[in-house]
């Protein structure tokens, strides 16, 4: 439900960056972690790009995988799931160091020569 | 600048990939580098039509020297720009702000969240009943549509706002202040903000509260703390509403804290009932606690 404000935030601020220049291509990173589905961001990037700047530009998505950090032994691992248990240890207080950002890295646009 | 294509050398991330796809293909499709990242992308209309091809490097590190991507194809130069910008930091700038001012008035803000129907306002109208001779209270309320939980809480005599999202599914900072501007709560006193009912969007968005207190009724799967992991992650205190109907639930609340200590071995739990009043005292203690300290 959120991905349509979301994309809409992302809309706004990439037109706003290329002050009315038409975007050909957004690159997007999205963390496992960070409970935004990139199927519906890409599906609500199309819908919210009309009649904008960033109509027809092509949305990537990058995926950041998830990673955690045990609190008591500090080993690190990859997590799916926003919890999980330390394989070294058995603890169960994982603080979570990747995978939860959600960051529009560049945008690309006209360019007359 | 790669005058084709408008990419930059050396600092811009780039993509390119190898496999040729026709208009049926080409919508929308995934990568998976060899570091477990995955790149989605879908073509615009006009390149739909064609066959083209580009690369992406085997890993993110290699990303950052990718050789510039070749579109023979394309005919407008493009420039690259540099963003770097993290959407929710708009949300989280505002959240800051509140919670500055939070601060400044030493008012203690908690973000009430729950599934609909977990009963979030009738433990707040009990809260604020028992408590209204020792704490301040003043409400802002999110739904959808109506101001029936606004009335409820008018009822008791304490200040409310009520905040339809329309069709949106959570609060956002913005609303928030847009709320303490219009209730001016007290110094010293309490903001209880009910959140939508839903137990997925309120957990992305930061409202500048001291803590977010998820309520679950056990008249709910006590598996939902795993369901919905990102919430109760997020809460620094599950309260476990409606016990006095355990005898007539399929319900197992040890399986259920279990599971909400799996997400997070921090959370607090308390079992209540906003009804018959019971376990009410240990979650006053706590607000009564968190209240003296700042």
């Amino acid at each position: 439900m959120h991905e349509l404000a979301i994309t809409q935030t992302i809309i706004d601020t990439v037109a706003q960056q290329a002050n009315g220049v038409p975007v050909r291509r957004v690159v997007l990173e999205i963390g496992q972690l960070a409970a935004i589905l990139p199927d519906s961001i890409q599906f609500c990037f199309d819908v919210c790009a009309q009649d904008t700047p960033l109509e027809g530009a092509i949305l990537e998505i990058i995926e950041i995988p998830g990673r955690g950090r045990c609190r008591h032994c500090g080993h690190e691992m990859s997590l799916e799931i926003p919890y999980g248990i330390c394989d070294r240890c058995d603890s169960l207080a994982i603080d979570i160091i990747a995978g939860q950002d959600l960051v529009i890295k560049t945008m690309e646009t006209a360019l007359c020569v | 600048m790669c005058v084709t294509c408008g990419c930059s050398d050396d600092a811009n991330p780039t993509f390119t990939h190898l496999a040729a796809h026709t208009a049926a293909a080409a919508l929308t499709h995934s990568h998976v580098l060899a570091d477990g990242q995955v790149i989605t992308h879908s073509h615009p209309q006009e390149t739909r039509q064609q066959t083209h091809e580009h690369h992406h490097p085997s890993s993110h590190a290699a990303l950052e020297t990718a050789p510039p991507p070749r579109h023979p194809e394309r005919k407008q130069s493009l420039q690259s720009t540099a963003l770097e910008i993290n959407v929710l930091a708009k949300n989280d700038l505002i959240a800051a702000q509140n919670r500055g001012w939070f601060e400044g008035c030493n008012v203690l803000a908690l973000n009430l969240v729950s599934s609909p129907g977990a009963g979030k306002t009738t433990l707040l109208t009990r809260t604020i009943s028992d408590l209204q001779d020792r704490l301040q209270f003043s409400v802002i309320e999110g739904d959808q549509a109506t101001a029936h939980d606004a009335e409820r809480i008018r009822a008791t005599g304490c200040g409310v706002v009520q905040v339809n999202t329309g069709t949106g599914c959570h609060l956002e900072a913005a609303m928030i202040q847009r709320g303490i501007h219009s209730l001016n709560p007290a110094a010293n006193s309490v903001l209880m903000i009910e959140n939508v009912g839903n137990l997925v969007c309120p957990a992305l968005f930061d409202l500048g509260e001291r803590a977010k207190v998820a309520i679950l009724s056990v008249t709910e799967g006590d598996d939902k703390p795993i369901k919905y992991p990102h919430m109760f992650r997020a809460s620094s205190l599950m309260l476990l509403n409606k016990v006095d109907l355990l005898p007539y639930v399929n319900f197992d609340v040890d399986r259920c804290i279990a599971y909400a200590r799996q997400v997070n071995p921090d959370i607090e739990v308390f079992l209540v009932s906003a009804t018959s009043g019971e376990g009410l005292d240990h979650w006053y203690g706590w607000l009564l606690e968190t209240v003296a300290a700042p």
